[in-house]
């Protein structure tokens, strides 16, 4: 599956500056692998132990992640993944 | 080197009238512009946790927001949210989800007056990487 995920200006010090990349996976889990495989430590900025990050926001299409299936979301061709942080504070 | 942020009055008045509107809860939102030293668009968030003590913006609000600065060519000059009982000075909370290393996270606080008219506090920073910077604000006509 090839998906287009757009990267937010936070982590494009990974992407070389590129604010759209391609990525490959069948599902978030492996294109999250994919993309660190590519760009090495972006994984981590976006998944720890216990799964998705909880200040990070990634949505399929119009639809963030954490109310479909999260990590295990499923992903087709053509389909597009964007990733924000939170906007959050105390 | 601090930054200087030059905001209206129109957009200050507007922004503490949020404020003071969401007082006890903390209000939260975006000044958008067409680059970091241009705020013009004032766009009220709101906050998700309806908290005194915390605020997020609702996620899908989030990517609606993102997709119209990305469709207008804008970015988010500031951000801006309020405290309700303390300084308008980043917490440790807001420095460690701080993720926008352009933007002006612009803090008021309505400890003193509330939901009332009266003397605000309005302060200005850059957060990079956990490192705080207070900018000087400049208020025009």
């Amino acid at each position: 599956m090839s998906v287009e995920v757009r990267v937010p200006t936070i982590l494009r010090t990974y992407t070389g500056g590129e604010k759209i990349v391609t990525a490959e996976g069948a599902s978030l889990q492996e294109l999250i692998d994919n993309l660190d495989a590519n760009y090495a430590g972006i994984g981590e900025r976006l998944v720890d132990e216990s799964g998705l990050r909880r200040f990070v926001n990634v949505y399929l299409n119009d639809e963030d992640v954490r109310f479909l299936d999260g990590l295990d979301t499923e992903l087709s061709d053509g389909d597009s993944v964007t990733i924000l942080p939170a906007v959050a504070g105390g | 080197m601090p930054r200087n942020l030059v905001l209206t009055e129109a957009l200050v008045s507007e922004l503490v009238a949020h404020a003071r509107r969401d007082h006890p809860d903390e209000a939260c939102g975006v000044i958008a512009g067409p680059d970091y030293g241009s705020p013009k668009r004032f766009i009220p968030m709101v906050n998700a946790a309806r908290s005194p003590t915390f605020y997020e913006f609702d996620s899908a609000d989030l990517l609606r927001l993102y997709r119209e600065m990305d469709d207008r060519d804008e970015v988010p000059a500031v951000i801006y949210h309020s405290h309700t009982a303390t300084e308008a000075y980043p917490s440790r909370t807001d420095i460690s989800y701080a993720s926008e290393p352009d933007a002006h996270y612009v803090l008021v606080s309505t400890r003193e007056t509330g939901n009332d008219e009266g003397p605000f506090e309005l302060r200005s920073f850059h957060i990079v990487d956990g490192v705080v910077t207070e900018d000087t604000v400049e208020v025009v006509e």
